[in-house]
């Protein structure tokens, strides 16, 4: 990663409110080049024409639906989209998800957890969904190709759907899964799995692997959409 | 005085003139064959002619091609085509012609009767509903079809004419014209086969067509059309207040009396009444020591008062102890000139033992005059069908016998030791058990029987009706008084008791109803107190209609019975007419159900419909009465249910307005607090950030940072309370972890969890339980925020779930404040804060929330104190068992 030529990356934001583009035109502007568009035609635009790095979503724009936005963009680039939007409209953020998103944010938030997420999803395009060979997080390291799971030092057993679980989520580090994502790796693109599944699942597995299952550190569940792995920086 | 009009009869006219009804012309003729319809036809061309929209509702031509030829170029609508035992008859569609709407239409045959399943049993019911849609209605008629002239046609012609109308419907036709044609023409034109008569009923016609009986019919067609005319012309007088010859006022009472003659006497009352132009009133006098217990006769009395009101009579029953001084009563605070009473039947000498009611009546008359009217015995045959004699089986006689047979039986056993004299009293106990047990008929025939029985086997010589000494004749004749004597005033003591039995049981059933209805909270309990009294009362389901949105709907029945689309109409007949409709009235009495409108003084309420359980009798009248007074009551209750439930919807309409206002405080107050903190720090920071040091402005970003945390945060609980109280909140309900729920709501918490502890204590292998994730972390995250907020820091917040029966329990336990006993039920009221920490702030509107949420996933949430100090919350979600493991 070369933090030196990021003020050559071009982050495209979308949003009809003026003070929300200036807020992030200000925060970004420094380390980022910024193109501002109030509306989805315009999105689709700028997208074809000046081929932004990474594109910032709000999901209610005054002309079009945020998610058809996300597939007529989807129809020829994979350029990470991070789409913002307001609570309570679980169901939107899942469907912008489904149909290509990369990540969400729900409004109101700070910018570093803004600037993490950035951080995330250009990682991804630069390395294409690395595929690691040892995942390192804090006190839970994973093999892959050992398949072995250690917490602390110590090894821990998984199931193959836990191991399974745990690798999805390990590819996309950082990322949201939605339960629907996670039930298509996991068990298949033809398995109808029941969520609950999934979720006694991610119940044992974090058993397993978190100290307190209570309060989880690595899996974190983003409620009414799936789960998260959260990368934590090892202490020095 | 007398030059001004009266404004009753003012009234009256402008009502006949002025309301939309269509007008009635009726071509009246004085026999089949005169032209009536070739008449009407011809009239409704002209109209035609004029513009008018004419068209045929129903005509009979009998294929008489001159007649057939008038209705072409007339719009003739199609008929309706009613089954009846696999025949199909033609009758005219009501419901066409109130479709099509013309402004005249025709209908041939006024008096006819409709085929049994139509609306009406007779036609001129359908025109009259035409009429009231305001349609113009030409129609024809026969003399001999009116009510009133019945008996005098069935006199002059020896036949009966079986298809009537009553006088009222020609009194108020607007138009009447006279068809005639002089007897001779008509009996030349019948020989030519220009009148058409059914081939079955060619004899009696021509009994029927003979020269005498027209022309008395034709005389009485004239001189009634002649009467309309002298009446149209009083009243026009009336309305221009032209004083004229129009003398007092006569008003008439006619008295009658179980016998099937009174029909007669009303008629003939009517007959007087109109010659005299006076108003007439029929009365019933019931005697009060002798009420009218059988049934058929009730039921005739009921009929010939409604006969009454048919002929446009007022009538009334009276009670009182003798039947002169209730009519002399009547008659002189009503002012009544004239009395018409029926000639006695009884036998003369029966007259002078119980009194003439006729010759009471004229003695004590005063200056009433006194018509009494002859009638013809051999109608005096009480029809008294065999169904109504359920109380006089053989059985009862058989076993006044066997009393009897038992006394002869003691009798003989002890005849050697006492005086036959004494024997005697065995007998005459026999006639009163049998008047008190078994009635009037078995009493009087114990008493003969006894007679017979003491002489046989009980007086010497025994085993003979002869006697040996003739002063036992004496004790023969004296027990048979005395028996008769007793057996009379037992049995009619027991009929009164029973009479008095039956009212009681109806006041009883009534009062018990009023009692109940006193007591019903709303239309719901009012609704199923009515159906189920009313059920008990007449053996009947029950259903009850409500208006809603100007239709009728059913909205209560007894249990299991549904009215079905037919009587859903009958219902709405009912409604819209405001009459009885149904089984046993005038309007679809071929429907199962008899529907009754709920009226009270302020209109319609609604409708009740009572519905037999199986192809049951129809009610009696005397029921139908009680079914009214029920009714009325009913009416009463669900009103006065209706205008609760306005009154209840207003106050929650108030309820809502003060809890809006409630609402606006707490934006105002709690929406601008944060943001005067935010707006303070950021001027600070914009204007006079030179004059601040690091650790101020540090301090000053802090502030602004965490009160916009808050205000996003009530924004959030605001938008959550208005989804929930529209009802506008939808869940999305899973299996879920509760653990994973629990995390969640720790990890948004975050930084406000400051330094309390926080221990969770779950089961391993805790079941999924079905919720809506996203709202159910809300609720963990607002029951925690407020343990937090009442509770001191380091103390320690505890997390529990257990597996209870089909429920998950989650408990929440802090060692806060606590809260007061009488608040715990109130907490979870909206904006309800208890008032003790001054220092903490918030809406109050996260525990209402969370009430919210969990009452729509069918769970429950409570509050109460902790052992020890503090407070338990605790939340129950129903467990699906398809999930537990």
């Amino acid at each position: 990663m070369s933090i030196v030529s990021n003020s050559l990356l071009k982050i495209l934001i979308v949003d009809d409110e003026r003070p929300i583009r200036r807020f992030l035109n200000a925060s970004l502007g420094s380390r980022y080049t910024i193109l501002e568009v109030a509306n989805g035609e315009e999105a689709i635009q700028s997208a074809a024409v000046s081929h932004p790095d990474l594109i910032i979503l709000d999901l209610g724009l005054p002309d079009m639906d945020g998610t058809d936005v996300i597939r007529r963009i989807r129809e020829w680039t994979d350029v990470p989209v991070i789409v913002i939007s307001v609570r309570n409209s679980e169901e939107d953020k899942v469907s912008a998800l489904d149909a290509g998103a990369d990540d969400y944010l729900t409004k109101p938030f700070g910018i570093s957890e803004l600037l993490a997420r950035i951080r995330v999803a250009l990682r991804r395009t630069n390395e294409l969904e690395a595929e690691y060979a040892i995942f390192q997080s804090d006190d839970l390291m994973v093999d892959f190709v050992k398949r072995e799971v250690c917490v602390n030092d110590s090894p821990v057993t998984l199931t193959p759907t836990e191991f399974s679980i745990l690798r999805t989520l390990v590819k996309h580090v950082g990322k949201v899964l939605t339960h629907q994502q996670l039930i298509k790796e996991v068990w298949g693109g033809n398995y109808q799995a029941d969520s609950h599944l999934l979720r006694v699942n991610v119940s044992n597995l974090r058993r397993k692997i978190e100290s307190d299952p209570n309060r989880p550190r690595h899996i974190i569940t983003e409620p009414g959409i799936g789960y998260r792995l959260k990368e934590i920086e090892a202490k020095l | 005085m007398q030059n001004r009009p009266d404004p009753d009869e003012l009234l009256k006219h402008v009502e006949s003139e002025e309301t939309g009804r269509g007008k009635l012309k009726i071509f009246l003729g004085y026999v089949a064959g005169v032209g009536k319809t070739y008449a009407m036809l011809e009239a409704a061309h002209q109209r035609k002619e004029q513009g008018l929209d004419v068209v045929v509702g129903y005509i009979e031509t009998h294929k008489r091609a001159e007649t057939e030829e008038l209705v072409t170029g007339l719009e003739v609508l199609p008929r309706k085509q009613i089954e009846y035992h696999n025949v199909t008859l033609p009758e005219m569609d009501v419901d066409a012609v109130l479709k099509r709407r013309p402004k005249l239409v025709l209908v041939d045959e006024f008096a006819h009767t409709n085929a049994p399943g139509s609306r009406h049993p007779k036609r001129f019911q359908d025109v009259a509903e035409i009429l009231d849609a305001g349609i113009d209605v030409y129609t024809t008629l026969n003399i001999q079809h009116l009510e009133s002239l019945n008996d005098v046609v069935a006199q002059v012609t020896g036949i009966i004419v079986r298809e009537t109308i009553p006088d009222r419907v020609i009194d108020e036709a607007s138009e009447i014209e006279v068809i005639d044609l002089p007897p001779d023409e008509l009996l030349t034109r019948l020989q030519e086969g220009k009148v058409y008569i059914p081939e079955q009923a060619s004899r009696a016609i021509d009994k029927f067509f003979r020269k005498g009986n027209l022309t008395a019919l034709r005389e009485m067609s004239l001189r009634r059309a002649a009467e309309r005319v002298d009446d149209q012309m009083r009243s026009y007088m009336q309305t221009r207040a032209i004083s004229g010859p129009w003398g007092a006022s006569e008003r008439l009472l006619v008295c009658i009396s179980p016998s099937p003659l009174a029909e007669k006497l009303i008629r003939t009352t009517r007959r007087l009444a109109d010659e005299l132009n006076a108003e007439w009133i029929a009365v019933y006098v019931e005697v009060a020591s002798k009420p009218e217990n059988n049934p058929a006769n009730r039921e005739r009395i009921g009929r010939t008062l409604q006969l009454a009101e048919e002929l446009g009579a007022k009538s009334i029953t009276l009670s009182e102890r003798s039947i002169q001084e209730a009519v002399l009563d009547y008659a002189r605070k009503n002012n009544i000139t004239k009395v018409v009473i029926g000639k006695p039947l009884k036998p003369r000498w029966q007259e002078i033992v119980t009194g003439s009611v006729v010759d009471q009546l004229i003695y004590a008359s005063g200056d009433i005059d006194v018509y009494v009217i002859s009638a013809r015995t051999e109608l005096n045959k009480p029809i008294i069908p065999s169904d109504w004699q359920p109380h006089q089986p053989i059985g009862r006689y058989l076993l006044s016998l066997g009393l009897v047979a038992l006394s002869t039986l003691l009798g003989i056993l002890v005849r050697g030791d006492l005086e036959p004299a004494n024997l005697v009293m065995l007998y005459l106990a026999s006639v009163v058990i049998s008047a008190i047990f078994l009635g009037r008929g078995p009493s009087l025939l114990a008493a003969v029987a006894g007679v017979l029985a003491f002489d046989f086997f009980l007086v010497p010589p025994y085993l003979t009706l002869a006697v040996s000494d003739t002063q036992y004749i004496v004790t023969f004749g004296m027990l048979f008084i005395v028996s008769l004597v007793i057996s009379s005033l037992t049995a009619q003591g027991r009929e009164q008791a029973e009479a008095a039995i039956r009212r009681e049981s109806q006041t009883n059933a009534l009062y018990n109803l009023g009692r109940d209805l006193t007591s019903a909270t709303d239309l719901n309990n009012v609704a199923d107190i009515v159906i189920s009294h009313i059920g008990q009362a007449f053996g009947r389901e029950v259903v009850i209609f409500l208006p809603e949105n100007g239709r009728i709907h059913p909205f209560a029945s007894s249990p299991n019975y549904q009215p079905d689309e037919n009587e859903l109409a009958v219902a709405a007949w009912t409604f819209d007419h405001d009459q009885p409709a149904g089984r046993g009235t005038d309007t679809l009495p071929a429907a199962s159900i008899r529907c009754v409108p709920l009226r009270t003084s302020n209109g319609m309420v609604g409708v009740l419909g009572v519905h037999p359980k199986e192809s049951g009798s129809l009610l009696t009248p005397e029921q139908r009465q009680t079914l009214d007074a029920f009714t009325n009551q009913a009416a009463l209750a669900v009103e006065r249910a209706s205008l609760a439930e306005q009154a209840h919807q207003t106050e929650l309409l108030q309820a809502t307005e003060k809890l809006q206002s409630a609402l606006l405080n707490s934006i105002s107050h709690d929406l601008r607090t944060p943001l005067v903190s935010i707006t303070g720090a950021l001027t600070s920071l914009d204007e006079q950030s030179e004059s601040l040091d690091d650790e101020n402005r540090r301090s000053l970003i802090v502030t602004a940072r965490e009160e916009a945390d808050r205000l996003n945060r009530l924004v959030g609980n605001l938008l959550s309370m208005t989804r929930i109280e529209s009802g506008a909140i939808k869940i999305h309900s899973e299996p879920d972890d509760i653990q994973d729920a629990i995390g969640t709501a720790l990890e948004q918490l975050g930084k406000r969890l400051g330094r309390h502890g926080i221990q969770v204590n779950i089961p391993v292998d805790f079941p999924l339980v079905p919720m809506d994730f996203t709202l159910m972390v809300q609720v963990i995250v607002n029951v925690l925020e407020n343990a937090v907020k009442y509770s001191p820091e380091n103390s320690l917040i505890e997390i529990s779930a257990q597996l209870m029966d089909k429920k998950a329990r989650l408990q929440i336990f802090d060692r806060g404040v606590g809260i007061p006993a009488e608040d715990l039920p109130r907490i979870f009221d909206k904006f309800y804060r208890v008032q003790r920490p001054e220092n903490v702030s918030g809406t109050g509107l996260g525990l209402s929330i969370s009430k919210g949420i969990v009452d729509v996933h069918h769970g429950i949430i409570y509050a109460s104190a902790r052992t020890g100090g503090g407070t338990v919350i605790t939340i129950e979600l129903p467990l699906d068992e398809e999930y537990s493991q």
